[in-house]
């Protein structure tokens, strides 16, 4: 199929095909960094992952309308505003969800699956509610938009760059917490041993809620950050979380390496596979990869071996 | 079903007629305002008279549905449809109903769900007896919907362009079919961009795999070339590969009919690859993206891209003008209006045509009376009820602007004829 | 080996439970509402199927799949393409480019059937096809998450993505399948109209009627040593694999199980709606039925009927009144059910409604109440629901005494299931 291309095309294409792999990767993981450590730290599946991440991109659309109305001078830099409202916005409803609903369903992780999944109903109605059932546009600042012309051919998106950038940007910040920090150091002791740690003075449901809390926070930089590439609406969140669910799973629960590594499988062979076939039959092919690999090794690509 | 295959140049397709037909319109128009006015102050016919199927029509009031979703994913594309339909009914009330009767609506929500959509059209049909349903939007509500509204003998109202291959006795397609959405669009970019290679672009699901197919039929007869073609699954939000291969196979034109939340991601990440659509290398033309859409995209995004349709908020006649204005000053300042928002809003005035012109309320009379119905006051111009139910429509081209409106920049000169079967597309 | 044979198949409440639901469903039900109702509720009753596969499954044996979704759409398209074809022969379709093949076939350029549609032009392979095509790959999925030991979340996230896989295929494959449309436009079934009023009446009654004995076959299997073990070894697994059974064997026979009833839901589904899309495969409509079995009482076959019916119910008048409300009303719920009542319904009545019937319905066996008093006594009743009535059990011989079972895991339906099983 590539008689009639140069060279040079395939090269071009292959560099931008590539690119665009890691555009993918650094999108999964934004997404799937939230939920990992929701999941890895406190074994909840976060149903409303992609309710969290679409009010995250509400506060961006709200924060671009308050810059464009107030502050027009500064509309340039106000989508780091609104990354940092979207964090903390998000990070209070995540501790307020814990403190009402999570902490009472301490170890039943099949139900707070179903909790957090009448949390995300409701969550979506109040969208529907507040914002009108219509998408909502959210304005960019103009050097967000457009391309970086490398040659002739090789264009590369300057919001994809901005997207890995980011991503870069929290994964470390997260290490950072979780490897290099006194709060990381409990959470840590609090997922390998949670009476031990109870027992030598950590306050395990204030570290669980805090975990959550950042959990969401980072949900919410991420919707933040997909108004760039992705859709606003009330059930825009629902397009992200069976992606989210399989690399988190896939990448094992507790391991942060583990997700990392997982997004960037899955979203090689996605835009590979994207490039020859369909991209439903990709999608397909994908998960059904995914799927088989999770059968021959349930616990995932990566997973701490923990005392039960 | 009882489907027939219309041979295209009946005796309704002849320019002759339809000049003469349309002169008559235009002296039945004010003769018909007249007639309206004076059944009001005279007598209204006796309700045993203009119902005798035992639907909901009162002396004083008939009762109508509306099924669309207002929740789940679809609410984002029907709410427009939901208003239009009411702005419609408003109007129609304000000005002395149907028959002297005011129409009162149910309005159901069909929550996205196409089960959903069948079991509350058998509501509607069964248990409130509506004199008509206005309603459903995806092809998939409507195949759901259609075997119960043929059942139970009701008359639905269907406002969605879409794929064709359909013709039921029991609905009236306010929207186009595929062949005068695609057909008129694919031949003026021909004919003025000198447009000779596509690539064709979708979601993964019946109606672009089946406006594709008939797309490359088209381009194919004109001895131009299709480069490529891909389908994407409903919801997808990554187009990196598939704008690589875009701009790999250097097409003149991408023929896209993405559609919902993929949308906004598709024209966010084409932009930001550095393809400007206002450019026109390659030209972008769609027939999925109206005004309503480009509000989720943002018009900075999609601007310069073409897209062909039956109708735009920009049009500039009279009838448009003070439809626009109803609908902002019923709905708000800063709505838009979609092509399907404007065919839905055809549903009740066609539904009155229908009704006035059977002097009944029965499904049977109205469906009699349907075909030749026509209006003048339509916000897109003049239509007219095709024998096949469908609305004979111009197709008009527009160009994305950056404020999220298109200019019509084509609009074809004749009315189209609906052909829902297409000899020679399938 | 007969020493247990004084367990009763049914304790005095559970027949007068099922005698209830009987003169609910085909008296009170069918004599009380109109036929679009009843039929209605037919079409609920055929999700109860789904809520009673996933009490057996989720409720006794702990396994929680988000993706029953996948085998009620599965039974449901196999009921779907007997009766397109048979919708579908050469005189109905002549207008077609292909008369004889389904319309959406035509639209799709697919000139002939394809040969895996054509054994389903028999109704008898079509019936077989509905209940061993799902079970086929529920054992096959069983296999391979069970064997491996997968289970808990990671097995509830791995169906919910065969639920995604499937919905995309489906719609991938518009022409093999109908694609978002599914296959719509069924009339008849061997030349008989299902679309008549009479037909939904009989439908609703087949239906009915099929619930019970899927009902009757779960409440033999809960009163078998079968039932004990599953309940043993969702409370302690590693004990019960201790003791030398093979605890995946019964995950994956119970998943199967389940899986069967759904597809057999999904075929009346079929039968009483008129088409099958796959929006019931995805992933919405398998949390949502899981709701059902929640609401009723994850551990109560019956409550499964009434939760689904309820729920169901709600819905529809919801929606009818207040749409908007809707998802408001339906998060809610979901929350309610997890948080304050675990075991739904079925508690609630354990607790509030039955202490207060008369004598003749506990009859003799009063100990049965004695856990009710108790103050945790929603999960105890619970577990006593599920292990029969307490005095029936031999304590020497039973697998997993109640006792046991509340001081090691207090709470007996919630135990933490990591994925990652160490051993």
């Amino acid at each position: 199929m590539f008689e009639e291309y140069s060279m040079a095309e395939l090269t071009d294409i292959l560099f931008m095909q590539g690119f665009a792999g890691l555009i993918l990767f650094s999108v999964l993981v934004l997404m799937a960094l939230g939920l990992a450590i929701i999941f890895g730290q406190m074994g909840v599946i976060n149903m409303a992952h992609g309710e969290f991440m679409i009010l995250g991109a509400y506060t961006t659309y709200l924060t671009s309308h308050i810059f464009e109305t107030y502050l027009p001078a500064l509309f340039d830099g106000y989508f780091f505003v609104a990354m940092a409202l979207a964090f903390l916005v998000c990070f209070a409803l995540g501790v307020l969800v814990e403190w009402g609903m999570i902490r009472f369903l301490f170890k039943r992780p099949l139900d707070t699956l179903l909790a957090t999944w009448g949390l995300s109903l409701i969550l979506q109605q109040s969208y529907r509610t507040v914002f009108g059932a219509r998408e909502v546009g959210v304005t960019l600042p103009e050097w967000m938009m457009g391309s970086y012309a490398m040659t002739e051919t090789i264009e590369v998106p300057i919001n994809g760059i901005f997207v890995m950038v980011l991503t870069l940007f929290i994964a470390s910040g997260v290490y950072f917490l979780m490897f290099r920090s006194l709060w990381g150091k409990q959470v840590r002791a609090v997922v390998q041993n949670r009476p031990m740690a109870g027992a030598v003075g950590i306050d395990t449901g204030k570290v669980d809620r805090y975990t959550f809390g950042i959990g969401c926070g980072i949900a919410g930089i991420a919707g933040s950050a997909f108004t760039m590439i992705g859709s606003t609406g009330p059930t825009s969140g629902q397009l992200y979380i069976v992606d989210t669910f399989l690399v988190v799973v896939f990448g094992g629960a507790q391991s942060l390496i583990g997700t990392i590594a997982s997004a960037f499988t899955i979203s090689q062979s996605q835009s590979t596979l994207e490039f020859f076939l369909s991209g439903s039959m990709a999608k397909v092919i994908t998960l059904l990869i995914v799927v088989g690999i999770l059968m021959l090794r349930p616990q995932g690509l990566f997973a701490l071996k923990i005392r039960q | 079903m009882c489907i027939f295959n219309y041979e295209s140049g009946s005796r309704d397709n002849s320019p002759v007629l339809k000049r003469r037909s349309f002169i008559k319109t235009l002296i039945a128009f004010p003769l018909g305002l007249i007639l309206a006015s004076s059944s009001l102050s005279w007598a209204t016919s006796p309700t045993s008279e203009v119902n005798t199927t035992g639907l909901a029509v009162t002396d004083d009031t008939v009762t109508v549905g509306i099924l669309h979703s207002v929740t789940g994913t679809m609410a984002i594309s029907e709410t427009g449809s939901v208003q239009a339909e009411k702005l419609a009914i408003d109007q129609i009330n304000a000005m002395g109903g149907v028959l002297g009767r005011k129409i009162e609506y149910i309005q159901e929500d069909g929550a996205s769900d196409w089960p959903t959509f069948a079991e509350k059209s058998k509501k509607l049909l069964v248990n409130d007896k509506v004199a008509s349903v206005f309603g459903c939007w995806t092809s998939a509500s409507r195949k759901a919907v259609l075997p119960v509204f043929e059942q139970y003998n009701g008359m639905l109202y269907y406002p969605t362009f879409y794929e064709g291959l359909e013709q039921s006795p029991n609905v009236i397609y306010t929207g186009q079919e595929a062949t005068q959405q695609i057909i008129a669009g694919i031949d003026w970019v021909v004919k003025e961009k000198g447009a000779k290679t596509f690539f064709l672009l979708g979601s993964d699901y019946i109606w672009p795999r089946t406006s594709n197919k008939i797309a490359r039929k088209h381009i194919e007869k004109l001895g131009l070339k299709v480069v490529g073609e891909a389908y994407y699954p409903l919801g997808h939000t990554q187009f990196n590969s598939v704008i690589n291969k875009i701009k790999l196979k250097k097409p003149d034109v991408i023929y896209a009919i993405v559609v919902g939340g993929s949308n906004v991601a598709f024209y966010k990440q084409l932009k930001a690859a550095g393809i400007d659509l206002t450019n026109e290398k390659p030209l972008l033309l769609t027939i999925s993206v109206t005004e309503d859409e480009i509000l989720g995209i943002g018009g900075e995004n999609i601007e310069g891209a073409y897209a062909a349709m039956k109708y735009f908020q920009s049009l500039d006649n009279p009838n448009n003008t003070a439809f626009v204005q109803a609908f902002k000053d019923k709905w708000g300042q800063d709505i838009v209006i979609g092509d399907v928002t404007q065919a839905a809003y055809l549903g009740p005035w066609l539904w009155k045509a229908a009704v006035e012109k059977a002097g009944s309320f029965d499904i049977d009379k109205i469906r009699a009376a349907s075909p030749g119905i026509e209006l003048t006051t339509a916000p897109e111009g003049y239509v007219r009820i095709h024998e096949n139910h469908h609305l004979w429509s111009k197709t008009r081209v527009g160009l994305a602007q950056n404020d999220g409106q298109y200019k019509v920049v084509y609009e074809s000169e004749e009315l189209i004829e609906p052909n829902p079967f297409p000899v020679g597309y399938q | 080996m007969r020493q247990r044979s004084n367990i009763r198949f049914m304790s005095r409440q559970e027949v007068f439970g099922y005698v209830m639901l009987a003169v609910i469903l085909l008296a009170i039900i069918p004599l009380s509402l109109d036929v679009f109702r009843l039929n209605l509720i037919g079409k609920y009753l055929t999700y109860a199927f789904v809520a009673l596969g996933l009490v057996l499954c989720w409720g006794y044996g702990g396994i929680l799949s988000l993706g029953q979704g996948v085998f009620f759409g599965l039974g449901g398209y196999c009921m779907a393409m007997f009766l397109k074809l048979e919708a579908s022969d050469p005189e109905s379709t002549k207008i077609q480019s292909t008369p004889g093949i389904p319309d959406f076939m035509d639209w799709n350029q697919i000139t002939e059937l394809p040969w895996w549609w054509e054994p389903f032009r028999q109704l008898p392979f079509a019936l077989s096809a509905i209940v061993l095509l799902p079970t086929l790959f529920a054992f096959i999925i069983g296999v391979a998450m069970f064997k491996r030991r997968v289970g808990g979340v990671y097995f509830a996230i791995i169906t919910q993505s065969i639920a995604a896989i499937m919905t995309i295929l489906i719609i991938g494959q518009q022409g093999y399948t109908g694609g978002v449309n599914g296959i719509t436009d069924l009339r008849t079934l061997l030349g008989w109209d299902i679309r008549s009023d009479s037909a939904k009446v009989i439908l609703y009654y087949v239906c009915s009627a099929a619930l019970f004995i899927c009902l009757l076959l779960s409440q033999f299997i809960r009163y078998k040593k079968l039932g004990r073990i599953l309940v043993a070894m969702r409370d302690r697994e590693d004990r019960v694999r201790f003791s030398g059974y093979d605890v995946a064997n019964f995950k994956i026979f119970v998943f199967c199980l389940s899986a069967m009833f759904s597809a057999i839901g999904g075929a009346m589904f079929t039968l009483q709606v008129g088409f099958m899309s796959p929006s019931f495969v995805g992933i919405v409509p398998s949390i949502e039925m899981v709701i059902y079995c929640a609401v009723g009482g994850r551990l109560s076959l019956l409550g499964a009927v009434y939760g689904t019916l309820l729920v169901n119910w709600a819905k529809t008048i919801f929606s009818e009144t207040f749409p908007e409300l809707w998802l408001f009303a339906m998060g809610a719920l979901f929350i309610a059910v997890v948080m304050a009542f675990p075991n739904g319904l079925a508690s609630l009545f354990k607790r509030y409604i039955e202490p207060k019937l008369p004598a003749w319905y506990s009859g003799k066996t009063m100990v049965s109440k004695a856990p009710i008093i108790e103050k945790d006594s929603s999960m105890e009743t619970a577990h006593a629901n599920a292990l029969g009535s307490e005095e029936n059990i031999g304590p020497s011989k039973s697998l997993a005494k109640p006792e046991t079972a509340v001081t090691v895991a207090p709470r007996t339906d919630e135990k933490l299931e990591g994925g990652v099983y160490v051993d």
